[in-house]
């Protein structure tokens, strides 16, 4: 059995959202949602963390920013791309700076679409996360490295709201 | 002091105290929780974080840090064998400073900025504690006429009737010491951070876990202080003691929870006054009164 699932740090970084989406991940810390429950602290280091969790798109300012830190996380690590502008760019999606989503940076395993996103919405992506957290570690074990991409299903699930959004 | 009897007491140390310790901070965990209406995590989530951090991938700054971290848990492991195997209370003392040195300097080694501020901080919080923790030694040797813990646990007076002043210098600075706030400067475990982590900064996966579960050690060593108060050769004082501990580790977590972090000057101000004021006279009404 693995106890990176049972306990989940993760960071969060505020790509340039709105500051909608990180209202709602900071919702999840309070006590109404209270995800310390499953072990989640938020705790701001990257050398700490096992979840990364982005908010906002990529623009040409803060490339460098999500790599870095994604390459400081050790493994097994998962990016969840929260709200709708991580997923795709949302509706800053046609602005002269935006690259898009997360995706065009970094590897993403979880989207959570929504503008904003829920904070229910946000823990089931965490928690979604938490599968390909196990996947990741156990293939560590068997020395075959890490699986870069996104498992199936979420790629199918961001490809349809991507669809939606498009039309 | 025989040798069966320090060979029990460290034995139990080194295998009871990182279960004691995990418990006591998983606990901790669950009651802060609970004073911030939340529900709060499984008790035993201290140990799924251990785990965990012995899973992840090794990232290390340079080769050197590692080696500090692993003297920081050694001394401080030490340290508590000597405590629990009735040694002598100043050598603990200087055991203790010296692993604290070593988790400082791991720290400084990393290079990082935050790292090093919370190394400086670390500094600064035992210049604030040891005066404190040395008047505790004193009183401990004037009552007692010894600095060895065993004559201390098997005297017949109990040290908390002379040292009323001392206990509570010395509960004041195992605020510092257990790294809650008010004085959690230069790390902190709470979402509200502190320089990212301070001290620990630069540190993840198993060097993490080596410094979560030195900690743990060093908790349970800190609270056999407070124990060290209240045992004498009655044979209740040990329940007595470890009720104590528990009510005293309590009241830390209340005070953690009802304080904001303050300035390094307020801290060291404030634990030299204590020391002065609660300490010193101790000792002073103490010495003229015997
Ligand atoms: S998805 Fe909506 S709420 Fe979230 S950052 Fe983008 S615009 Fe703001």
């Amino acid at each position: 059995m693995s106890y990176v699932t049972k306990s989940p740090w993760i960071i969060h970084y505020d790509g340039s959202s709105c500051n909608g989406c990180d209202i709602e991940v900071l919702a999840c810390l309070t006590p109404m949602y209270d995800v310390e429950r499953f072990g989640i602290i938020n705790t701001g280091n990257p050398k700490h963390a096992d979840i990364f969790l982005v908010t906002g798109s990529v623009n040409e300012q803060n490339i460098n920013v999500v790599k870095q830190i994604y390459e400081q996380m050790p493994e097994p690590k998962v990016v969840v791309a929260i709200g709708i502008c991580a997923t795709s760019g949302g509706i800053f999606k046609e602005c002269y700076n935006i690259m898009g989503g997360i995706d065009t940076v970094i590897p993403v395993d979880v989207y959570v679409p929504g503008c904003a996103a829920r904070p229910e919405a946000i823990i089931d992506g965490v928690v979604k996360g938490l599968g390909v957290l196990a996947e990741k570690r156990a293939s560590m074990d068997k020395r075959i490295g890490v699986i870069p991409a996104a498992p199936e299903a979420a790629k199918e699930a961001a490809a349809e709201v991507k669809e939606k959004e498009e039309a | 002091m025989n040798l069966t009897t320090a060979i029990i007491g460290i034995a139990a140390y080194l295998i009871l105290a990182p279960i004691a310790g995990g418990l006591l901070a998983g606990i901790d965990r669950k009651i802060s929780a609970r004073m911030q209406g939340r529900f709060g995590p499984p008790i035993l989530q201290p140990f799924y974080d251990f785990f965990k951090l012995l899973e992840k991938e090794p990232i290390t700054v340079n080769k050197v840090q590692d080696f500090y971290v692993m003297c920081f848990l050694i001394f401080i492991v030490i340290t508590g064998c000597f405590f629990f195997a009735g040694g002598d209370l100043l050598l603990i003392i200087f055991s203790l400073t010296l692993a604290s040195i070593f988790l400082v300097v791991a720290a400084f080694s990393s290079n990082s900025p935050y790292a090093q501020i919370g190394a400086e901080r670390e500094l600064l919080q035992m210049m604030a504690y040891e005066p404190m923790v040395l008047l505790t030694a004193i009183g401990f040797y004037i009552v007692n006429g010894s600095f060895n813990i065993y004559d201390i646990v098997s005297s017949d007076v109990m040290a908390i009737q002379y040292l009323p002043g001392i206990f509570l210098g010395f509960v004041f600075i195992l605020t510092i010491k257990l790294r809650k706030s008010p004085f959690d400067l230069s790390m902190s475990h709470h979402a509200h951070q502190e320089l990212v982590k301070g001290l620990t900064t630069e540190f993840s996966g198993k060097t993490m876990a080596v410094i979560e579960i030195a900690h743990w050690y060093e908790n349970i060593f800190l609270l056999g202080f407070v124990y060290l108060f209240f045992v004498n050769s009655l044979s209740w004082s040990p329940v007595l003691a470890v009720i104590i501990c528990l009510v005293t580790y309590f009241i830390e977590i209340l005070i953690d929870n009802n304080y904001a972090r303050m300035k390094w000057q307020i801290a060291i101000n404030a634990s030299w006054i204590v020391a002065i004021t609660l300490g010193f006279v101790n000792l002073l009404v103490l010495y003229f009164m015997r």
